[in-house]
């Protein structure tokens, strides 16, 4: 038995056998044809195979993983019959006698090289895309088996470099247990899927998986993130118990998605989501949330190659605030500077951005900037329960300064005639210990907090959650974290202010019993953690959970608080 | 030739679905379409050259079209972009 350890991708357990995804050697040698006619010929004949397998894949992708997968191949399909594409490849083996493998990939990769280098991630991204096309239509010419599948025949647990869209929908979903890639991170296309097929994945894992021979027994648990290679009996009998319990659980939270989070003892907090956009909202809504615990207005800002002015923040947000009606939406005010830059600000390039000019300290800077997205926000609130947030508060003078600057706008308007919602709440992000060690003086200034813990964890272990090497430093089970936590809600409902939470610890099965034995007031995650998250905590009691977390206080590490509770409560251990 | 100015308003701007469905709609005309956003220009009947023009939303795109069916292919590239290429607020096409 050894067990290897990644990164937590997708919950859940797998047992099964080891299947190894290669995607096979696409090497040619560039040379001229003597035949330019005849090897046009041959590439027509590819690019309509490739167009066929598409088609087919498409159709199969819109049955088993929806729409958005679906799309990315129609994109494909279209890519194929590109007349420019087309020309280009002509003009290589007509006018200069190259051979169609070269042609194909010239043509290709100035496409994609073009796209990289577009500011606007949404376009940069689909350089992948096109690449992934070529490699299609250069197996075909190469001759080299359609299916790196081939031999999936039994299911199986799958073991990969990196997967991508094409390679992920060429599987049997069927024969499928679960993922382990050696590459990626949690929000790579194997995690994304993983979780949206409720498959469990563990990605970033030690490179020996690729060494792992084909056909052994392997034990998956994404939700800890490792890989057992021929676990023992013991193990196996306590994965199957687990992964029955589990599947129970989670089809009784999505059939319960839309019933309040009420404790068996009669204790209520508010389960909502953590959107983007508009589509996010829907999909949010869908899942049973109560509303928008952290509403990022980044989108509005990174889309665009202009600041996005007030007019067109106020539809945006307008939108969002009247999909969610009389529920909560909390908008957080810009969040940008250091590793988010934006291409129209001249901003420096920063040694440490983590540490550095952004989010509010950026904002408070610039009122050309913070003005029109609050005024925008103050209109947006009158249709509906629109609250604000500021994000990386350090310091009091920057809630003051802030609140000022808020008001400052809020009479402007009512000045202009522009109506505004006469009361607002107003909170701010909990993400640097300097504010969650003085919660107290901060809860006088706000209505409520909203703890990140992402950065928060960052922050109080020095370890940069991008880096993997530090990468187990940092998770939100750290004591140290906790004792933060607990501090802020303490000093919260002290002066009767209430707390959030909406780092993704927010939506863990393992944390939620630990957070509501701490007071938490509102949990707040992906839309897809929702449903499972509202069925945990119907299963507890406020009262056991008030005692575990104070257990958990206590502790020393992350792994004995994290066994502590899967030995208490054994239901959440997914 | 013919010419006319529009705004993206969808909100992943000429990207994925409105990307697609923008070409689709451009190869269904004989006419020479060519889209210009900024200082790019692109055949509308090319995916990959309208994805290169990175029109996010809010962009400002010129397209012209020259041939036989030049107006009837503005018009109805001109309803496709102010429909929001028949998407609702949730991206959602049913």
């Amino acid at each position: 038995m050894k067990a290897l350890q990644g990164i937590a991708a997708s919950s859940g357990i797998a047992i099964g056998t080891a299947f190894h995804f290669h995607r096979g050697d696409l090497h040619f040698e560039r040379h001229t044809v003597t035949d330019p006619v005849a090897e046009w010929a041959r590439l027509a004949a590819a690019l309509e195979a490739a167009q066929r397998q598409i088609a087919e894949i498409s159709a199969r992708a819109k049955t088993e993983s929806g729409k958005e997968e679906a799309d990315i191949f129609e994109a494909h399909a279209l890519m194929l019959e590109d007349p420019d594409l087309l020309e280009t490849m002509q003009q290589a083996i007509k006018g200069q006698s190259l051979n169609a493998e070269a042609a194909l990939q010239d043509a290709a990769e100035n496409y994609a090289q073009m796209l990289e280098i577009l500011d606007n991630e949404y376009f940069s991204a689909r350089a992948a895309d096109v690449r992934d096309v070529a490699s299609r239509v250069l197996r075909i010419l190469l001759g080299i088996a359609e299916s790196p599948t081939a031999g999936l025949t039994i299911p199986s647990i799958i073991l990969a470099r990196d997967l991508t869209p094409s390679d992920t929908v060429l599987l049997d979903k069927s024969l499928v247990l679960g993922f382990c890639t050696v590459e990626g991170g949690t929000t790579s296309h194997t995690a994304i899927l993983a979780r949206s097929l409720g498959l469990p994945a563990v990605v970033g894992a030690e490179p020996e998986v690729l060494e792992i021979p084909p056909g052994a027994t392997l034990a998956l648990d994404g939700g800890a993130g490792t890989l057992t290679l021929e676990p023992d009996e013991a193990l196996i009998a306590d994965y199957r118990t687990r992964q029955q319990a589990g599947a129970q659980l989670l089809a009784r939270a999505r059939k319960d998605a839309h019933v309040p989070a009420i404790t068996r003892d009669g204790h209520r907090v508010e389960v909502v989501a953590n959107i983007g956009n508009i589509a996010g909202a829907a999909a949010a809504l869908a899942a049973g949330a109560e509303g928008v615990g952290l509403l990022r207005t980044e989108f509005l800002y990174l889309e665009h190659t202009h600041l996005p002015d007030e007019e067109e923040q106020y539809q945006a947000y307008r939108a969002i605030v009247e999909a969610f009606g009389s529920r909560p939406v909390i908008l957080r005010t810009l969040d940008v500077g250091g590793d988010k830059a934006l291409p129209y600000l001249d901003l420096p390039h920063e040694m440490n951005p983590f540490l550095g000019f952004r989010a509010i300290r950026l904002c408070l800077a610039h009122p050309e900037i913070f003005k029109p997205q609050l005024r925008a926000a103050l209109r947006a609130s009158v249709v509906g329960n629109l609250k604000i947030m500021f994000p990386m508060v350090a310091t009091v003078a920057e809630v003051r300064v802030a609140r000022m600057i808020l008001e400052e706008c809020r009479a402007e308007l009512l000045t202009e005639g522009k109506p505004v919602a006469e009361e607002m709440e107003i909170g701010i992000m909990v993400e640097i210990p300097a504010a969650a060690l003085l919660a107290e003086r901060f809860a006088t200034e706000v209505d409520f907090f909203s703890i990140g813990t992402n950065d928060l964890t960052q922050y109080t272990l020095a370890a940069d959650r991008t880096n993997a090497l530090v990468a187990t430093l940092g998770s939100g089970f750290q004591p140290a974290v906790l004792h933060l936590v607990r501090n802020v809600i303490t000093a919260a409902h002290a002066q009767g202010k209430w707390v959030g939470l909406c780092g993704e610890l927010a939506g863990e099965p393992l944390a939620i019993p630990i957070l509501l034995g701490l007071g938490l007031d509102e949990f707040s995650m992906n839309p897809s953690a929702i449903p499972l998250a509202k069925q945990i905590i119907r299963a507890l009691t406020l009262a056991e959970t008030q005692e575990l977390a104070r257990a958990a206080l206590a502790l020393d590490d992350v792994e004995a608080v994290r066994e502590l509770v899967k030995r208490r409560v054994p239901a959440v251990n997914l | 030739m013919s010419q006319i100015t529009l705004t993206i308003r969808h909100e992943v701007g000429l990207h994925a679905r409105p990307a697609a469905l923008f070409v689709k709609t451009a190869r269904q005309f004989d006419s020479d379409i060519r889209v210009t956003c900024r200082d790019r220009q692109a055949n509308a009947k090319s995916i990959l050259g309208v994805l290169t023009l990175s029109a996010g939303q809010n962009a400002v795109i010129t397209i012209d079209a020259a041939g036989d069916d030049a107006d009837a292919a503005l018009t109805a590239l001109q309803t496709l972009v102010e429909n929001n290429f028949v998407e609702n607020h949730f991206g959602e096409t049913g």
